[in-house]
């Protein structure tokens, strides 16, 4: 049997713009997803500190939650994002890698909901959350 | 007294282009994603660049919705912080050189952003507006509408708040 996070993370870097940011895919589970990107100059948004912007970590946070949708039991197919909505608590140390892990805690024949924590090497206190409502689509 | 004689549009237009260029192409991350700004008075319409790498669906093609989500933050950041420092720059007390280096300059920080995603975005080039509901002294609250060839059909819409930058306290 081929391994199901094998075929999650060809799956994941099979899109571009994940490929672009350099996504990894770590972990895949029933709903549940975790993604890791490493430190990219590329992405800083203040260039006096090197913090990373945010909006990199809302478009990791999104395609973790898009991930966990697709990976839940009940989804049948695809999915695209209603609404996310991101809060951002502190700004990501420069240098560490973001670590991003969403769940898809509920889930009907239409929608799907997920919740994220995105952190940094100190898991203790989260960089941003993210909460959204997705769609299931049939193969 | 006579009024002063307002400075020639040229010398105007070419003060706020720098300051404007300065403040995006200073951003790493506005480079990656090629967002680039529009310029009239002091209006300005965000521009998505279309590229391969913002594809999210192959399949469809669609562009990714995190790219979407950035490129509404990215548009609701720099309309803020443009409007926030618009008579410093006119008056020519910031200019291009310092508006990234100067460490007395700060820039709004985004507290929490929403978007809801209307329709799928296709591959060509994005276009974005933020208008601000309401900018007080500590906190300010963003709207900002995206389309892309009909702008009457938006694909995306934002709502974002930011913490607006503080004047350094005096230590007593």
């Amino acid at each position: 049997m081929v391994d199901k996070t094998d075929l999650a993370r060809q799956f994941i870097q099979a899109i571009p713009h994940a490929k672009a940011l350099g996504l990894d895919l770590t972990h895949i589970g029933e709903g549940e997803a975790e993604i890791s990107m490493p430190y990219n100059k590329q992405l800083i948004g203040d260039p006096r500190t090197g913090v990373i912007h945010g909006g990199a970590v809302s478009a990791m946070l999104d395609t973790c939650c898009g991930a966990a949708v697709m990976s839940h039991p009940s989804a049948p197919g695809g999915t695209a994002t209603i609404d996310l909505r991101i809060d951002y608590m502190r700004a990501a140390t420069p240098g560490q890698s973001i670590r991003t892990r969403a769940t898809c805690y509920h889930i009907t024949r239409n929608v799907a909901f997920v919740r994220a924590t995105a952190t940094d090497d100190d898991s203790d206190r989260p960089v941003a959350t993210a909460s959204g409502a997705f769609t299931v689509e049939g193969r | 007294m006579a009024r002063p004689r307002p400075e020639p549009m040229q010398v105007v237009k070419q003060r706020r282009d720098a300051a404007l260029t300065a403040l995006i192409e200073g951003v790493p991350y506005i480079r990656f994603l090629n967002i680039t700004f529009d310029r009239r008075g002091d209006e300005l319409t965000g521009v998505l660049n279309f590229d391969e790498k913002l594809i999210g669906n192959p399949f469809l093609p669609a562009i990714h919705g995190g790219v979407t989500a950035a490129f509404l933050e990215v548009t609701a950041v720099i309309t803020l912080s443009w409007e926030h420092m618009f008579p410093r720059i006119e008056s020519g007390e910031i200019g291009a050189e310092e508006i990234l280096t100067d460490e007395n300059i700060r820039f709004p920080k985004t507290i929490d952003f929403t978007v809801d995603y209307l329709r799928s975005g296709l591959p060509r080039d994005a276009y974005a507006r933020a208008f601000i509901n309401r900018a007080g002294r500590r906190y300010a609250s963003v709207r900002v509408e995206a389309w892309q060839d009909n702008h009457a059909k938006l694909f995306a819409q934002g709502t974002g708040h930011f913490l607006m930058p503080q004047p350094p306290t005096p230590k007593a």
